[in-house]
This record gives C-alpha cells, structure tokens and sequence, in this order.
C-alpha cells in the first residue's frame, strides 16, 4: 500500500518536472470554438492548413485563408476519417484533427513571419526546429506573429488587390466626402462602363479614358486612398449598385457639358446626380 | 555706384526669370507635343483599322469555304476590339459618340459567336450572308468619313488639343474634327438594328425589365415602415426619402439615414416595397462571429424576407466582414441568375448589406425540362485530365444571355479547382472557370 502512495508520488513529481522544464511550446494548441468553414481568414485557418500539411492532406501554402486547396485537403481528410465529408471544419472534425496531428504554433507563424517557404509535414519540422530561443525572443515573435497571421487576402473573383487600388484611387480622387453609398455608386459606375458597348472594356481604360473623370484629368486620382474608399470599391466588385445601372454620373454645380443634362437621370445620391 | 550695383543685381534678376521662363515655356510645349502625338496616335490608327475592317469584311464575303471563314471571322472581332480601344483613348467621352462605339461592338460580337461556331456543321445563313452585306456597306461609309476627317486633319494641321479645348469650354465655333465625328455618329444612328436582321442583335445594349417585381404601388410613409422591418433604425435617425428619376429601369425610393458613427441606406422597389439594395457602413469591431456563424444569421435573413431556397455558394471574409453569395434552388436545380448577395458584420452578426438586384430582374418559377444527358454521359464531355469532386444540376446565363440547363461540375487539376459548366442538353462545353478566391499579400516579406 505505501510502496504504490509512494509510486504515484514520484509520478506525480515527475509529470511536474517534465511540465516545467519542457522546452516544447504547447503541442495541443487547440482551435477557438467556432465552425471554420471555406472563405475564412485568421488563425483557425493557418491552424487547420498546419495540421493538415502536418499529416500530408494539404500540400499547399500555410497562408491563413480557407480556399478551395484546404477545402478538398479537408473533405478528403473528412473522407479518410470517416466523417461527414461537407468540407466544414466542426467540433468532430476538430478533434479527429488535434488527435492525429501536432501544432507548433510558434514555429509555425515564425515561419510564416520569415516570409520563407516552409513545409510543415509531421517528422520533418522537429529538426528545424532545433536551435533554441530566448524567452523574449519568442514573445516578440509571437506578437508579430499575432500582427499579422495571414499573407494572403480574399479577393473578389477575378480581380487583383492593385485593381482595387486603383479603383480605389479613382474613387477617393472622386467622391471623397461623400457619402459611403455614394462612394460605392461611383465605383459601380466604373464597373457598369466596363461592361458597356460605348466605353472600354477594362477597369484602367475605363478610369484614364480623356475627359472621363475630373480626378483624373486633375491628378486628384494620385492622392492616397483612405480604407472608406476600398470598402466602398470592394462592395461595388461583389455585386452592390446603389447607381441603379448608371453609366454617367455628375455634379450638378460644376457640370460644364450641357449634354449631360440630356441623359435620363436616375437618382441623386449625396452631390451627384447618376444617370443612363 | 550703389546704384550700379542695383542695376546689375536687377538686369541678372530679369535674365535669370527670363531663362527660367524659356525652359517652363519649352517644358510644357514638350509635354502638351506628347499628349497631342499620343490622340494623333489614337486617331490614325482608329482610321486604320476601320478601313482593315471594311476590307475583311469584303473577304469574307467573297469566300467560298467554310474553313477558311472562321479565322477571318475572328480577325474580324480583333479589329473591332482594337479600334474600340483607340476611340477610348481619344476626348470623345463627353460627346455623342456612343452609337459608333455600340456598333463596333455589336459588330465584334456577332463575328465572335459565328467565328467560335462549327461552320462545317451550321454554315452562315441566308439573314446572316444579309447582315454582313449590310455590315459590309455600314462599315464602308464610316471608313469613308473617318478617312475624310484623317485628311483634315493632316491637311490642316487640326490638333486634338484644340477639340479638347473646344469640348471642354463648350465652344459654339466649329472644329472640324467635332463636326466630322459628328457626322459619323449621325450615320451610324441611320442604321436601325431592325434593318440588320434578328440576328444582329446587340445583346449588349439590350436591358432585361425587371421581372419579379410584384405588389401594389407604395406611398413614401409605407415604405418608410416597411424599411423599418428590414433594417434597425436608430430612433432618433432622420429618415432621408427620395424618389428615383426617369432613367431608372425599375422605379424605386432611396432611403437613407445617418446614426451615430452609423450610416444606412436601401433603394426600395416603388411596386411591392421590395428592398433591392442595403448599405450599412459603419466602423466593424473584432470578430465574434465566425465566417459561418455569420452565414447562419444571413440564413436567418433571407428567410424572414421571404426570399425561400436559397443556398449560399460563396462565402468570404474580408477583415470582419463576411460577405455570402446564395443562389434560388428549384427542385435540386441551382439557378445561377437568381443571386443574392448578403454582408454580415463578424461583430455583432448584424445584416449590414444586401444586393439583389440580380434576384428580382431574373427570378422565377421556371418550367425546368429534364435533362436529355444522365450525369454520366456528360461526364464524358469534361476534360480526362480534371478530378471531378462534386456534381449539381444548374441553369446558367450563356455567352448569348441565354439560360440553357447544364450539368455543373467542380473538380481540381493540380492545385487548381475548375468549375466547368456541361450543357445538359447536347454536351456542350458552356463555361469553365477556374476558382481562385486569394491573392498574396504583396510587399508584406519584403
């Protein structure tokens, strides 16, 4: 009877010896509670794609964005684990996951942060890993690694983040103080003219067109854009036209051309007037 | 001799600004030479290629074999498309050039669908043979005016600088240049879309009527309470109402208020009072809501306005926004047209955006033949080279704005996904997207 007392004893100074004086970050970093599901963004994800990688079913970059790579990693791991294959990152799925594989978190955004291209498949990450950090070190590199967890973005299909800019551009240079359905309306415009007949058929023809757009011909279109402004751009590519289909838009107190009063007008929103 | 000195001091002042002068003055010459070479540019190679065009547009004509038409075809729609770019490039914007511009284009695009067409199997019609006839004649004289402009233009020394001037102060007196434009766009009005034949149809220029919109006529306090069901109204917010214009395609009332660090706006349908737009911008705190967390609440949404069946296909976060796009599911049958955009805020989970303008101009309850193809067969029509992961029966706007019944399938090759759409009808390839929802940040590992 002592002798086991005395066994548990030591086992139990030994669990916390070994807990105190590992060098490990926690393996089992687990996820937040929430269903992470395709579209996402954040550390849930890079979470999901490390772990994926970890045991080969994603092979692709750890970004922090749930796109369509990590959504048929995931359903085939669904498929192989024998669980609803729906692509939806839940709670079974969770914990399936944390069960087969470990994460490294630090390791993980550190590398990230090193903007290197890295791997992280089971067995081989232990020995990159090797070289061992001061404390602070690691602090700091976890508060950068918060800072910026993700290097990719979602962008509307079909468009880069530099056509977003210079539509952005376009549109603060534009309607700057207006407000923010207004600032959407001209943005659309710009996307109405591009599937038009009578206008260019891309964005940076349709913005540099000669005498198309006032910020243009007077270099506001150069002054930096503020985050109102992408938003606005940024709606305006996913479908939203508070124009009502306008292709023309102007403001009444400076309008110099007679024939722009001559289109059919639409609506007024903030100082201009949209119109067909 | 102070006052020599004065007089010197002032002569090497007035030389110094007089040189300055001389350099700003050869300065903004340079620059305004670059701009004018860059619309003569413009202007001589638009005049090019519509007589390259009127010529093509000959050859074809003349030719016999079938074979040899679909290339020329599509030198054709190239032509189009390269003096489409050059008129873009030239001051017109602000002056009635838009009926040269829309016939260019419908040119390109009744050249595109007969040069993409198997011209072995369906040669060139009777009305077809017609249209380019016409075509033939049309493009003809605007070549003729262009090339008279052109030799104003060379013969006179007219610069572009000076219609930009002209256009932009709105001067009375000629410019020849305005007028031989002008006398163009009053040629191509001539031409009728009616006398060039239904297959010549813009389809671009045809707008479709907003068709599912229902209901009685509203006054502006109806809608005022309407809107208050579908957006919360902070309680001392100033509503703001206006009624559209002539020039909207479906009449609406636009709504609008300002809250605290909060702004709401919605464009409602006069008839029915149906909202067809939402803007909510305000500042969106740290998520708490996750991506489908946020779906659940747009679910929530759509069916507490009525809108049954829909069934999110694309969901993306930016930031703390989360951003769904639902579509109408009729029996299985994922229709494409009837979209729904919803944006949720990942704060608080509340609605603050809504377009579904796509909604109410298309959606209906559509007589949905069965498909002649089993999935099987159209298997077979996709690429050996694709995984195939998923399959749905959809309906899809084509190329000619038709809605035509397809099987949809998405499948991966490589690292990539591919959503390709297979007639049901007869295996054709109608469209085939490959899926790309992310870019990397640039400049962020520099």
């Amino acid at each position: 009877m002592k002798s086991i007392r005395i066994i548990h004893l030591l086992m139990m100074v030994f669990v916390i010896s070994v807990s105190v004086t590992s060098t490990h970050p926690q393996l089992t970093q687990a996820f937040s509670q929430q269903v992470v599901q395709q579209g996402a963004t954040g550390d849930d994800v890079i979470e999901l794609q490390a772990r994926l990688q970890y045991i080969g079913y994603y092979n692709g970059k750890i970004d922090g964005v749930f796109g369509w790579g990590t959504y048929w990693a995931l359903r085939n791991f669904q498929y192989e684990y024998g669980l609803e294959v729906d692509g939806l990152l839940g709670r079974e799925a969770k914990k399936k996951l944390v069960k087969a594989t470990q994460y490294d978190e630090q390791y993980v955004k550190q590398q990230i942060q090193s903007g290197k291209d890295f791997k992280y498949y089971g067995g081989t990450w232990k020995k990159q890993n090797q070289p061992k950090e001061t404390e602070q070190q690691n602090k700091q590199n976890n508060k950068q690694a918060e800072q910026s967890g993700a290097t990719a973005v979602n962008v509307p299909a079909g468009y880069s983040q530099n056509d977003i800019q210079l539509m952005a551009n376009a549109v603060h240079g534009e309607a700057r103080g207006e407000p923010y359905e207004g600032q959407v309306a001209v943005a659309a415009v710009i996307l109405n003219r591009v599937e038009s007949a009578s206008f260019p058929n891309t964005v940076s023809g349709v913005i540099f067109e000669p005498r198309a757009f006032t910020a243009v011909a007077d270099g506001q279109i150069w002054l930096t854009p503020n985050e109102t402004s992408k938003k606005a751009v940024v709606d305006a590519l996913n479908g939203w036209d508070p124009s009502g289909q306008a292709i023309y838009y102007f403001n009444p107190e400076t309008a110099t051309s007679s024939w722009i009063w001559s289109r059919p007008q639409i609506k007024k929103i903030g100082k201009h007037i949209f119109a067909k | 001799m102070i006052r020599w000195i004065f007089i010197s001091v002032l002569s090497l002042g007035v030389i110094g600004t007089a040189v300055w002068g001389y350099q700003e003055h050869q300065e903004k010459n340079a620059i305004l030479i670059q701009a004018e070479n860059n619309y003569q540019r413009a202007f001589h190679d638009l005049s090019y290629q519509m007589d390259l065009l009127h010529d093509k547009i000959g050859t074809v004509l003349a030719m016999n074999s079938q074979k040899q038409l679909s290339p020329q075809l599509a030198e054709i729609w190239r032509l189009t498309s390269e003096a489409h770019n050059d008129v873009g490039q030239l001051p017109l914007t602000l002056m009635p050039f838009n009926k040269t511009e829309e016939f260019l284009s419908n040119i390109g695009t009744f050249s595109y669908r007969t040069a993409v067409r198997d011209l072995t199997k369906k040669p060139l019609s009777k009305e077809e043979e017609q249209t380019l006839n016409k075509l033939y004649e049309q493009s003809g004289e605007i070549k003729k005016e262009l090339r008279k402009v052109q030799y104003m233009v060379l013969n006179d020394q007219l610069r572009w600088m000076d219609v930009q001037l002209a256009l932009a102060t709105e001067d009375k007196s000629d410019n020849k240049i305005i007028d031989g434009f002008k006398t163009v766009e009053k040629q191509v009005e001539g031409y009728e879309e009616a006398n060039l034949g239904p297959t010549f149809t813009g389809v671009s220029s045809k707008e479709k009527p907003y068709q599912n919109v229902t209901g009685e006529k509203l006054s502006k306090e109806q809608v005022i309470q309407k809107a208050k069901d579908v957006f919360s109204i902070p309680e001392k917010a100033k509503m703001n109402v206006t009624k559209s214009g002539d020039g909207a395609d479906v009449p609406t009332y636009s709504l609008s208020y300002e809250g605290k660090n909060k702004r709401g706006y919605m464009d409602m349908t006069v008839q029915g009072g149906h909202p067809l737009s939402i803007l909510v911008s305000r500042d969106v705190k740290d998520a708490q809501f996750s991506l489908y967390d946020g779906m659940k609440e747009a679910e929530k949404f759509l069916q507490k306005h009525q809108y049954d069946n829909m069934e999110a296909y694309q969901t993306t976060q930016y930031d703390q926004v989360g951003v769904y796009s639902f579509l109408y599911v009729q029996d299985d049958v994922r229709v494409y047209p009837d979209s729904v955009q919803v944006k949720v805020a990942l704060d608080n989970g509340d609605i603050i955006g809504l377009s579904a303008k796509n909604y109410f101009m298309n959606h209906q309850e559509r007589d949905i033949p069965k498909p002649a193809l089993s999935e099987e067969e159209a298997r077979e029509f996709v690429s050996p080279k694709v995984h195939l992961q998923e399959h749905h029966l959809a309906i899809i706007e084509n190329d000619l704005k038709e809605e035509v019944l397809v099987y949809e399938f998405v499948g991966t090759m490589g690292d990539n996904t591919y959503r390709i759409f297979i007639n049901a009808e007869d295996g054709i390839e109608e469209k085939v997207e490959r899926l790309k929802q992310s870019e990397m940040k640039f400049g962020q590992n520099t």
